[in-house]
């Protein structure tokens, strides 16, 4: 269909194709005015959850023996007001599902129970994180119900606390600012969101995360990545946090010139933001494309308004299959004009996504109407209605054929919501990037998935009391705070390493070993510090066993280096001296024995409090295994004796 | 500006002297200039109950966070915003077709906003702030409201109880449909005992309700406590003292528990309240109620209702336990009290050295009944010689009656009769189902999770 004059498009971005990811220089993510925040989520490394005691990091792939079920209704927040995504997640009149195993949730989960005091592990783990950034550290900490309204926690809220604010990275030549560390609970795992009805798997449940919050100090999508795998790397070098599979995830924020703050959430790995941010970028430039060709028509909020047409009769006996096959079920279908929008539904706004796909979302979402397609355009290519058909619709809307109609089906509630929903958008579309939550879909694309919450969802927590941090605790921590990786690289120069050895060395797990052996450098030793990072990072070599072996092994290697008595290329065959790991049943004999042993030197200790007694034990266990059995199965199998009741007979 | 004018809310010595000095008042948006950094926001009141050491500020990001006011170098003020805190209130639409309900008020939290200062719940009440949060209340009823008490629900006691009776007979007598009583859910069980022996005969539902999630919480049970219990009392048949709380956790549906039969079970669970040794009256849901059993008393049309809002308050509730003192008896003769409900072992037991004491308070005309702490099933204290010795020392069995229903009646008894026969003839003849002539087998049911046919019972339903 032809456009008269009046609505051809205006704006050369909205008639080229979008440019691919990659193709774009610095300067011209400069001149959009790319602007990227991140928010990183890490799960801290505890053996229980943040406020429960049930265990952390014990998932039930799929089994569970209860399910139930819930509502959510929005509450003010603590200055008095509702906060929009709350009362748009109440307008989506969801039954929310929970599936339960009782060996990884408690009645506090599931909100039939208030919440134990926070796991003191995890607090001390995020004021560690919080020190790396170099962030000011409060000196209460406040629990802060976070609503979410999505079901995806089942209280409606998340309990957080911020544990310090205004830190800051060294970036190259610049500094990235750290908003602020917080600490809280994890939510539930989505199975399924169909129709009114949402599942939610509750292992994952309040596990303890830690969350990093940057200011939008990234101009480049590939910035982003990089800043977000130095934060990522700061807390693994704290070891506070845990790793692997969904340990870590991140929501990134992005904005252009005169566009807003986006949030896409739930990017699970560090490798899709670049592709991620350059789309959303695309998506606002063109957004704000759109909005310009609306205010050259004249098209403002107020002149566009709420109008569904029941257009069942005229669409009855049609070919279109999926609208016969709803209209038989006995589904409304309603028609909702867009006059001025003539050209800009199939605007681009991402690869393979048009303008009307931000239409379809919010239909999706909010009015739950998710078969799809959930709407079909009158002005669109793929087949619909026949163009008579179209006719008697236009007719029935009184509106001129040109004018854009978006049909919708369902029931007659959800249709009515559809259509406000479409409403909304439109306008949204006058102001340019509606203020929202979305999704990161696999292709690098996003989704539309709520209204981005403001600060008026969240007040205080009235079930626990805040924490001071008394100036003692605050020093402890400081007093073993890990190198940072641009420290190490001082450290490194320092002692004579070349830069390119010391930037693979300052991010490499073989850090610790060569911080710790470098010590065993004499001044003006023959064998040096290089030689020492070659060695470790040597990539002929089979290290990661060598790595594990026992830090006396190799003690006594660099005394024999020091001392002349080897060369450094015959270290490697004196690897295979090294312990190598022990087969299942050994192991379990290995780590018995040196639990044994580990509980009575313990004791002679004296740990004050559980969890120091248990941090003891681990260390004292790995000390006497050497590397022969994986930290992770020593891990595993202490956590299940402690759940099933401590061996006390150590403890005085 | 001094402490008292509210300007430092919650505020003392010494974070309060620092915002003196730096002429901070509460609602400054302000800068903390600290030895750990500087942090930005607004200034906070400051709960009562918290120390006295920290200063708290509120972020943009909406966060608290609590600085130490030996941290502070300096203050710096840019502003000021006060929060108004307000459930939208829109007025209750009137509808001639529906009937009148009253909700009468005594604490506890059915619909309620937060202090910000005490972080504490307050409710919110007027039939235009219910409106504003539970509007589907205007499709069941005309609603009116009044509040006779602002208490949480451990600090009601007998003059309440009575206070509460003559505001439901009375409403009873101006016509409405039903009454709903807003409680705090602890004791929830004592009052709903104290009103169905207050208000005899009643021809309409009186609905006691409450929640275990406060609504300021978007997971709150209380929005459909309030619908359940509204709907119950507006177009139930069942005109009874009833409890109205949720059956499963999940948001299904409510029971309606008879008020002499019905004890709060868990300390934190939604569905808390439960019928003992007997089943409950029936459900209630959005479709409307369903009775469970055909013995309740019918709704009427009069307006009449037996009034008897008396309280004799020297009377006790004695836990047995092994090893207990004679003492802990002789306490309560020496001053005074008038009735002793003993909640004792198994059938109705207690230990020999009680004897004497028990002799006592015979000999002092004290009223000692004994009532079972297993909860479920009867006194029976014929079966053991413990029984027969107590009984020999005038100690009466009250049947199946809960100890904190037999500790309410035995109070309002007394307020009626010191004569020993009258209130035992009070006490043994059922007002309405706190004795009942028989137990079903489906009374008791605690299933016992673990076992394997439960958890194929539980992974079936809903919980």
């Amino acid at each position: 269909m032809s456009l008269s004059s009046q609505y051809r498009l205006s704006d050369p971005w909205l008639l080229q194709p979008l440019p691919a990811y990659g193709t774009l220089t610095d300067d011209e993510y400069a001149a959009l005015g790319f602007r990227c925040g991140l928010e990183i989520h890490q799960q801290l490394l505890t053996v229980r959850k943040l406020f429960c005691r049930c265990p952390a990091g014990r998932y039930n792939r799929d089994t569970h023996d209860a399910e139930i079920l819930r509502h959510m209704r929005p509450t003010l927040s603590e200055m008095g007001e509702y906060d929009g995504t709350a009362l748009m997640e109440f307008k989506t009149r969801k039954e929310i599902v929970y599936l339960l195993n009782r060996e990884t949730v408690c009645t506090y989960e599931m909100d039939d129970a208030p919440p134990f005091e926070m796991d003191d592990v995890a607090l001390d783990g995020s004021l560690l994180m919080a020190m790396l950034l170099g962030c000011g550290v409060v000196s209460e900490v406040h629990i802060t119900r976070k609503q979410y309204l999505d079901g995806s926690i089942p209280t409606g809220f998340q309990r957080t606390a911020i544990i310090g604010t205004d830190g800051r990275v060294p970036f190259g030549a610049r500094t990235v600012r750290i908003r602020q560390i917080s600490i809280e609970e994890d939510s539930c795992r989505e199975v399924s969101d169909q129709g009114h009805r949402r599942v939610y798997r509750t292992d994952r449940l309040g596990m303890p995360l830690i969350e990093t919050v940057t200011d939008p100090d990234m101009v480049t999508p590939q910035e982003a990545m990089a800043v977000g795998q130095i934060l990522r790397f700061l807390a693994r070098s704290g070891g506070m946090v845990r790793t692997g599979a969904g340990a870590a995830r991140q929501d990134v924020n992005v904005s252009v010139n005169g566009g807003t703050r986006v949030e896409i959430k739930g990017v699970p790995s560090l490798r899709d933001v670049g592709r991620l941010t350059h789309n959303e970028a695309l998506r606002q430039r063109s957004l704000l494309g759109i909005r310009g060709e609306l205010a050259k028509r004249g098209i403002t909020v107020d002149s566009i308004t709420d109008r569904l047409v029941d257009v069942t009769t005229q669409v009855r006996g049609t070919a279109c299959s999926f609208i016969a096959q709803a209209v038989a079920q006995g589904a409304m279908v309603g028609a909702c004009p867009l006059p001025g929008f003539q050209g800009l539904l199939e605007v681009q706004t991402q690869p393979h996504t048009s303008f009307l796909q931000e239409f379809s979302d919010r239909v999706r979402v909010i009015a739950c109407l998710d078969q799809l397609p959930n709407l079909v355009v009158s002005t669109q290519t793929a087949p619909s209605l026949s163009s008579t058909e179209w006719g008697r619709v236009s007719k029935a809307c009184g509106t001129a054929a040109e004018v854009p109609l978006i049909l919708v089906w369902g029931n007659r509630a959800d249709v009515e919501t559809a259509a406000r929903e479409i409403a909304i958008r439109a306008r949204d579309a006058v102001s340019g990037v509606p203020n929202e939550t979305r999704q990161a879909l696999d292709d690098g694309t996003n989704g539309f998935e709520r209204i981005l919450p403001g600060a008026d969802r969240m007040y205080p927590d009235t079930d626990l009391p805040p924490i001071p941090l008394e100036d003692a605790r605050i020093d402890g921590i400081a007093a073993r705070l890990p190198l940072r990786p641009w420290e190490r690289l001082v450290k490194l120069q320092e002692l004579g390493v070349g830069a390119d050895l010391a930037a693979r060395l300052s991010r490499h797990r073989a850090w610790d070993l060569f911080e710790h052996l470098a010590k065993r450098l004499p001044a003006g030793s023959p064998f040096t510090a290089t030689q020492l990072a070659s060695l470790l990072l040597d990539r002929s070599a089979p290290r990661p066993a060598s790595l594990r072996a026992a830090g006396e092994w190799w003690e006594a290697v660099v005394d024999d280096l020091v001392a002349g008595r080897v060369v450094p290329e015959a270290v490697w065959t004196a690897e295979d001296g090294i312990a190598r790991r022990a087969d299942d049943t050994t192991a379990r004999a290995l780590f018995e024995a040196a639990r044994t042993a580990a509980l009575s030197a313990v004791a002679m200790v004296r740990p004050t409090g559980e969890d120091q007694f248990r941090r003891a034990v681990m260390g004292a266990i790995m000390h006497g295994l050497r590397g022969r059995v994986p930290g992770r199965q020593v891990g595993e199998w202490l956590v299940r004796e402690w759940l099933d009741g401590s061996p006390k007979e150590a403890r005085s | 500006m001094n402490a008292d004018t509210g300007d430092f809310k919650g505020y003392r010595s010494p974070t309060l002297d620092l915002l003196q000095s730096q002429s901070a008042p509460v609602w400054s948006l302000a800068t903390l200039h600290t030895k750990r950094g500087d942090f930005s926001g607004l200034i906070l009141p400051r709960s009562e109950t918290a120390d006295a050491d920290h200063i708290v500020l509120k972020l943009d990001t909406g966060y608290n966070i609590g600085v130490r006011h030996d941290t502070v170098h300096r203050i710096t003020v840019h502003g000021r915003k006060e929060a108004h805190y307000q459930i939208p209130e829109r007025a209750f639409p009137h509808d001639p077709k529906k009937p009148r309900v009253k909700l009468l008020g005594t604490g506890g939290t059915i619909a309620s906003r937060l202090d910000y200062r005490t972080g504490a719940v307050i409710p919110a009440f007027s039939p235009g702030e219910l409106y504003g949060s539970v509007p589907e209340l205007a499709d069941i009823c005309n609603m009116e409201t009044e509040k006779l008490y602002g208490v949480f629900s451990e600090n009601m006691g007998p003059e309440q109880w009575m206070g509460t009776a003559r505001a439901i007979a009375a409403e009873i007598e101006k016509g409405v449909a039903g009454i709903v009583v807003g409680h705090g859910t602890d004791t929830m069980h004592h009052t709903a005992a104290a009103l169905s022996f207050m208000l005899q005969d009643l021809p309409v539902p009186v609905v006691m309700v409450g929640s275990q999630r406060s609504s300021d919480r978007p997971s709150s049970d209380a929005a459909i406590n309030l619908i359940n219990a509204t709907r119950t009392a507006a177009t139930s048949d069942i005109a009874e003292v009833m409890v109205c709380m949720f059956g499963p956790t999940s948001d299904e549906y409510g029971l309606l528990h008879r008020g002499t039969r019905v004890r709060k079970m868990h300390s934190s669970y939604r569905s808390t309240f439960r019928t003992l040794s007997d089943i409950p009256l029936g459900k209630v849901d959005l479709t409307g109620v369903t009775p469970y059993r055909d013995d309740y008393r019918r709704r009427r049309s009069e307006r009449k209702v037996d009034l008897k809002a008396v309280f004799d308050d020297r009377v006790s509730l004695v836990y047995y336990y092994p090893n207990m003192k004679p003492d802990i008896v002789d306490s309560l003769i020496d001053n005074g009290y008038k009735g002793i409900i003993i909640a004792g072992t198994g059938l109705g037991h207690v230990n020999k050295p009680l004897y004497p004491a028990l002799d006592r308070a015979r000999a002092a005309g004290v009223h000692v009944y004994m009532t079972v702490q297993t909860m479920w099933g009867y006194v029976q204290m014929y079966v053991y010689e413990t029984g027969r010795e107590l009984m020999g020392l005038g100690v009466i069995p009250a049947a199946n009656m809960l100890p904190e229903v037999a500790y309410v009646k035995l109070g309002w008894a007394l307020g009626q009769s010191q004569d020993h026969d009258e209130v035992r003839r009070l006490m043994l003849t059922p007002v309405n189902g706190e004795i009942t002539d028989r137990e079903p087998h489906d009374g008791y049911l605690v299933l016992q999770g673990g076992s394997p046919e439960v958890a194929a019972f539980i992974s079936s339903q809903w919980k």
